[in-house]
């Protein structure tokens, strides 16, 4: 007779597959069920303990649904002031410069009223990683528009849609500091689906080298959804976001590392 | 052999950084105070001590680089003239509400606006009484020679450090350009990155096994844990007014008219005395030279002593309300200021108190 599959006889160590990377902390996350952040955190902290970097590492959390972050990533971390974030990184790093220092951020933060340090931290080839969640709205003031809010897109300050004539177009701040020669690898992803988690964690991955090589600033967009802010189902948002989203905002590489 | 040199205050007080140990520098260009940046790039800090010096892309840029090496235990600082405080208020707020210590320059230039780059003190209430949003203070500073410029460095850092908080040395255009000779001192090492581990174990420097993980943040979202919050830097602030108040008092003693001054009206009112003493007349001058804390007890006392009290400030009557609160209704208050960069003359000062206190029929004709 076959041994009867219990719960317990399952759970055994040796048919584990997946588990709760150890740089992220027991806390349950803040963020909205169905959210990318989330699984933005967990790649980040998969590659840090991989490469052995807990002890190196210094992050900065921004103002945004990510700013704490720093509850969930069992790193040092220093909290910034909305959009300052490349500043602060740039005062760690000239200072510290055998840390791994990165900063991750939102689409408000980075690309509306952080674009000067975002910009000039890019110039600077600072030797620091970004990490750019883009959800086209402000996730945690309540869904109002960002500066990569799409065309039309409805959000609480542009209730009938965002009109470009007034309100300008959405801002590809990723393919603009791939122009500056300060950026040595810059890369658009998602995490929507397994496949493209996997490539989000190889882009990761190449950041990271490519600060320890001191090759100058790496910077990983990541688009993503926002379901609360989008108010849609988290399967809504995926599918608005593939089909609205990436047309905008394509994913791949945008520059690679020269070797 | 004693090191003495000819320099400006700018120039001064971007040496005496250098030999306090300073570990980074990061600022943006504003006259009257672009040779501290300027001295420290032609310095070559990073072959001398390692120092490393960053002209940023705006003051805001500026005080979250400083933000950011401070929260790593480095001796940082920055400096501008009034627009650039301005702008790095909420920098500096942050760095209030996580404690985060550094040195702060402001040769302050006319306001308000983009003003005049001419000598002023009216950014005192913006250093004195908060500047950015939350209720917190800095430890204020007003050199009024070019040697206090250098060494209030050390002495900035030194405090920033023992209590966690920002030091801010309010100077003025006029300090910061005028040249006068400066006794230097040997050259103190940079704490190495162990020692500052060791020295501050709050500072982000890679979470070790043997620690928990170091967080820099100001947000706390329970009110309750805020008010704790608050309530711990209140108490910093009171420890820091009962420990670290300093001033200078002169020709006191004798005095029946008492000038109140700071910074380079204070070098008006050492003036303003010798002519009111040729003359025959009982003139001194007590010099706050920290701001916050205030030296209200000092202020008390001398006004049971006097006749009368002239604040000298070039503002339009700033630092007067915390004379007023030491006075506490003692004895007649006086201001006298001159505005939008004029530096008053010292028989402009003179006259002034002799017309408020001293001629007959006058008295008491222009307190406010
Ligand atoms: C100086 C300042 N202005 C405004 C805010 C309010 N605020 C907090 S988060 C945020 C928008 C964040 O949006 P985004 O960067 O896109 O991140 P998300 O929340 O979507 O992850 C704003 C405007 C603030 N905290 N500080």
């Amino acid at each position: 007779m076959e041994e009867e599959l219990t719960r317990e006889s399952i759970c055994q160590h040796e048919n584990l597959v997946y588990s709760r990377t150890s740089l992220m902390t027991p806390k349950a996350l803040s963020y909205c069920p169905g959210c990318g952040h989330g699984t933005a955190h967990r790649l980040i902290m998969e590659v840090i303990e991989e490469m052995n970097l807990q002890s190196q590492t210094i992050g900065v959390a921004p103002v945004g649904c990510s700013v704490l972050a720093y509850d969930f990533l069992d790193i040092d971390m220093q909290q910034a002031a909305h959009g300052r974030a490349p500043a602060v990184a740039t005062g760690i790093k000239r200072l510290l410069p055998d840390k791994f220092v990165f900063t991750y951020q939102g689409d408000g933060d980075l690309a509306a009223i952080g674009t000067g340090e975002t910009i000039h931290a890019c110039n600077r080839g600072e030797n620091i990683c970004i990490f750019f969640v883009n959800n086209g709205i402000y996730g945690m003031t309540g869904g109002q528009m960002a500066p990569t809010t799409l065309p039309n897109m409805k959000t609480a300050t542009s209730p009938y849609g965002r009109d470009v004539v007034t309100m300008g177009y959405p801002l590809k701040i990723t393919e603009m500091v791939a122009m500056l020669p300060g950026t040595c690898f810059v890369t658009r992803q998602s995490v929507h689906t397994p496949a493209n988690v996997r490539k989000t964690k190889k882009a990761i991955q190449k950041a990271v080298q490519c600060q320890l090589d001191k090759k100058g600033l790496s910077f990983v967009e990541i688009v993503s959804n926002c379901n609360s802010g989008w108010k849609m189902t988290p399967l809504e948002s995926n599918k608005w976001m593939e089909e609205n989203m990436f047309p905008v905002f394509p994913l791949g590489d945008i520059k690679v590392p020269k070797s | 052999m004693e090191d003495i040199k000819l320099m400006k205050g700018n120039e001064a007080i971007a040496e005496g950084v250098i030999r306090a140990g300073c570990d980074g520098y990061f600022g943006y260009p504003i006259t009257p105070q672009s040779e501290v940046l300027e001295y420290l790039m032609m310095a070559r800090t990073e072959e001398r001590t390692g120092m490393v010096v960053l002209q940023a892309e705006s003051e805001i840029a500026s005080i979250h680089m400083v933000y950011g090496g401070a929260a790593c235990g480095k001796r940082v600082m920055t400096s501008s003239s009034s627009p650039g405080i301005s702008l790095m208020q909420e920098g500096i707020s942050f760095m209030a509400g996580t404690e985060l210590p550094c040195l702060l320059l402001n040769v302050v230039r006319g306001g308000p606006g983009l003003g005049t780059i001419q000598p002023s003190q009216s950014d005192y209430f913006q250093a004195v009484k908060g500047g950015g949003h939350g209720d917190y203070k800095l430890i204020v500073l007003a050199p009024a020679s070019v040697q206090e410029m250098y060494d209030f460095a050390k002495l900035g850092f030194d405090l920033a450090f023992k209590y966690r908080i920002q030091v801010m040395v309010l100077s003025d255009g006029a300090i910061g350009q005028m040249m006068e000779k400066v006794v230097l001192d040997e050259q103190i090492p940079r704490q190495t990155n162990e020692e500052i581990i060791k020295n501050y174990p709050w500072v982000t420097s890679g979470k070790t096994p043997d620690r928990e993980r170091n967080i820099i943040t100001s947000l706390d979202l329970d009110p309750v844990k805020q008010e704790k919050i608050n309530i711990h830097l209140q108490e910093k602030f009171k420890k820091i007014t009962e420990n670290e108040v300093r001033f200078e008092t002169l020709m006191c003693d004798d005095a029946e008219y008492l000038f109140v001054a700071y910074g380079s009206s204070a070098r008006v009112c050492q003036k303003a005395i010798q002519l009111g003493r040729d003359k025959g007349l009982k003139v001194g001058l007590l010099r706050p030279i920290t701001l916050f804390p205030f030296p209200y007890d000092e202020v008390a006392r001398l006004a049971k002593q006097v006749k009368g009290i002239l604040c000298v400030e070039m503002s339009a009557g700033q630092m007067i309300e915390d004379v007023r609160l030491g006075v506490n209704g003692v004895v007649k208050v006086g201001h006298f200021g001159r505005l939008g960069g004029i530096i008053p003359a010292p028989d402009e000062v003179l006259n002034v108190m002799e017309e408020i206190f001293i001629r007959e029929n006058n008295y008491g004709r222009r307190t406010n």
